[in-house]
């Protein structure tokens, strides 16, 4: 019993770990831009989900408005500054997105102070659902069943639409498709915002769970690299399977060796470098 | 309708093109002839703008396109169906397509008869076509985007005899439908069946202009510029 607990636990955990990770294996497949800023994203998101709910008294605008505004400051940032550093190399991308992950996280503190702050759980998604002899909490059934709704949306995007197969061609040759008439800085913008926008998502929708701090944003970049590396760079599935992986592992081996939960995470992604170097669905 | 006047481009510090002009009218198959080496990719890759000449003018329609994007020079009506084909091997088909269609004459229905086989492998990834079936795809791909102007970068380079005729079948069927284009090809056969008009290219620079009479009667234009043995 405690186990299935676990294994449910350990699904939310892994689809918010996805859809960090997506964003960022999107951009550098895209963009061969590494963004060290994107867990900073993620907490901007997490603390708009505490401002918003506090202005407004509803989770659901918050949950609407808090990704739109990430995804929106994520456009402008691109626009003005990291769209000027892409023909660098990434040693640069990691010095410009770092500080801008510092600034930020400094700026929360600022306005919202060094110690975490709680997120009540939404009226209507507040209880327990009795599945057979145990309690789970309806939030969280709320969280993987979205999260899984969003994947799947985000999938059709990606595999089913103009604008999904431009990315996955600007991929593998971005200058193919400015021969072929794409405006190459609209796509790389709209793409960057739709890929830090879904940091922001994952933010607000874990603020409930595990509240937010200002420094959520460098744990959780850890994280996401690990599910990248795992899954592979560029790679929407690698992202979804390394998620998964991460979170259940992560979940199950809080109760099993919680000490050890962190490492067997490391552990799991040294086992698939160095097995498969480019991931589980990397290409050379 | 293009006119380049004398370009210089550069890789780095090599001066790769020294001085070149050439000229396509409208309706007008020319051809550009030279040795490995002697400038043909890097002059038809400063015409689209991924290399950006350093000094001279393209001019296309009475608009200068040195110094604009690739994307805004494709938008004009230039379109360049690079020598490696460039086909997202990703994606399939149909998707290939899909990225590069804009309205105009050429639609998908028109694109699958002109090459059925295309329609027949619709479905398939990139990778998955022959590299005479890329081919088609490539120029397809450039046609959808329906341009004025089509620029064929050794459109035959590594295709058996049987899958060349086809493909020059195609490009006979191009220039009917009155499109104008600039063809780099290695193959003289095509390049005399095909061509309105050459120009040769030899270290930068053009040692050659002429029409097809000229250039079938000016033997010795094929013996110092173009011939592979001593």
């Amino acid at each position: 019993m405690l186990y299935a607990f676990q294994v449910l636990n350990g699904l939310g955990l892994g689809m918010i770990y996805f859809l960090i990770s997506v964003g960022l294996t999107i951009i550098f497949g895209l963009l061969n831009f590494v963004n060290f800023a994107h867990g900073a994203f993620f907490m901007i998101g997490g603390y708009l989900c505490y401002s918003l709910v506090g202005w407004t008294g509803s989770f659901w605008l918050s949950l609407l408005f808090g990704p739109l505004f990430v995804a929106f400051a994520a456009w402008l940032a691109e626009k003005i500054l990291f769209h000027r550093i892409y023909h660098l190399p990434h040693t640069f991308h990691i010095l410009v997105t770092v500080g801008i992950a510092l600034i930020l996280q400094e700026t929360t503190i600022m306005i919202w102070g060094p110690v975490g702050k709680n997120i009540s759980v939404p009226e209507g998604l507040q209880g327990v659902v009795t599945l057979w002899a145990f309690a789970y909490p309806v939030y969280r059934l709320f969280l993987i069943s979205f999260t899984i709704i969003i994947a799947l949306a985000l999938w059709y995007l990606l595999e089913r639409t103009r604008f999904g197969a431009l990315v996955r061609a600007g991929s593998e040759s971005a200058e193919m498709i400015s021969l072929l008439g794409t405006n190459i800085h609209r796509l790389f913008a709209a793409t960057f915002a739709l890929g830090v926008g879904l940091a922001g998502l994952a933010g607000t929708l874990s603020a409930p769970v595990r509240g937010v701090n200002p420094f959520m944003g460098v744990e959780v970049l850890g994280i996401a690299f690990v599910v990248v590396v795992i899954g592979g760079m560029g790679s929407f599935t690698g992202a979804l399977l390394g998620g998964l992986l991460v979170g259940l592992v992560q979940s199950l081996m809080s109760t099993i060796w919680p000490e050890g939960a962190s490492l067997m995470i490391y552990g799991a992604m040294a086992a698939v470098i160095l097995l498969r170097p480019y991931g589980l669905f990397g290409r050379a | 309708m293009l006119n380049v006047d004398a370009i210089h481009s550069y890789y780095g510090k090599s001066h790769i093109l020294e001085g070149v002009s050439l000229t396509v009218n409208e309706g007008e198959l020319v051809t550009l002839l030279g040795r490995n080496g002697a400038g043909k990719t890097t002059t038809l890759r400063s015409i689209v703008g991924i290399v950006r000449p350093q000094s001279g003018s393209v001019n296309f329609s009475g608009r200068e396109m040195i110094g604009r994007e690739i994307y805004e020079i494709a938008r004009e009506g230039i379109s360049l169906v690079p020598e490696h084909r460039g086909i997202f091997g990703m994606l399939s088909v149909e998707e290939n397509l899909a990225v590069a269609a804009r309205p105009g004459q050429w639609n998908f229905e028109g694109i699958y008869k002109f090459f059925p086989r295309l329609y027949e492998r619709r479905k398939n990834g990139g990778n998955a076509l022959s590299g005479g079936e890329q081919q088609m795809l490539s120029i397809a791909r450039g046609l959808l985007t329906n341009p004025r102007l089509l620029l064929l970068d050794e459109p035959t380079e590594g295709l058996a005899p049987v899958i060349v005729d086809e493909i020059v079948n195609a490009l006979v069927k191009i220039k009917k439908s009155g499109m104008a284009v600039l063809l780099v090809e290695q193959n003289l056969r095509i390049c005399e069946k095909l061509g309105d008009r050459h120009y040769v290219l030899e270290e930068g620079r053009i040692v050659y202009s002429g029409d097809s009479e000229n250039f079938r009667i000016n033997r010795s234009v094929r013996d110092r510029y173009l011939s592979v043995g001593v």
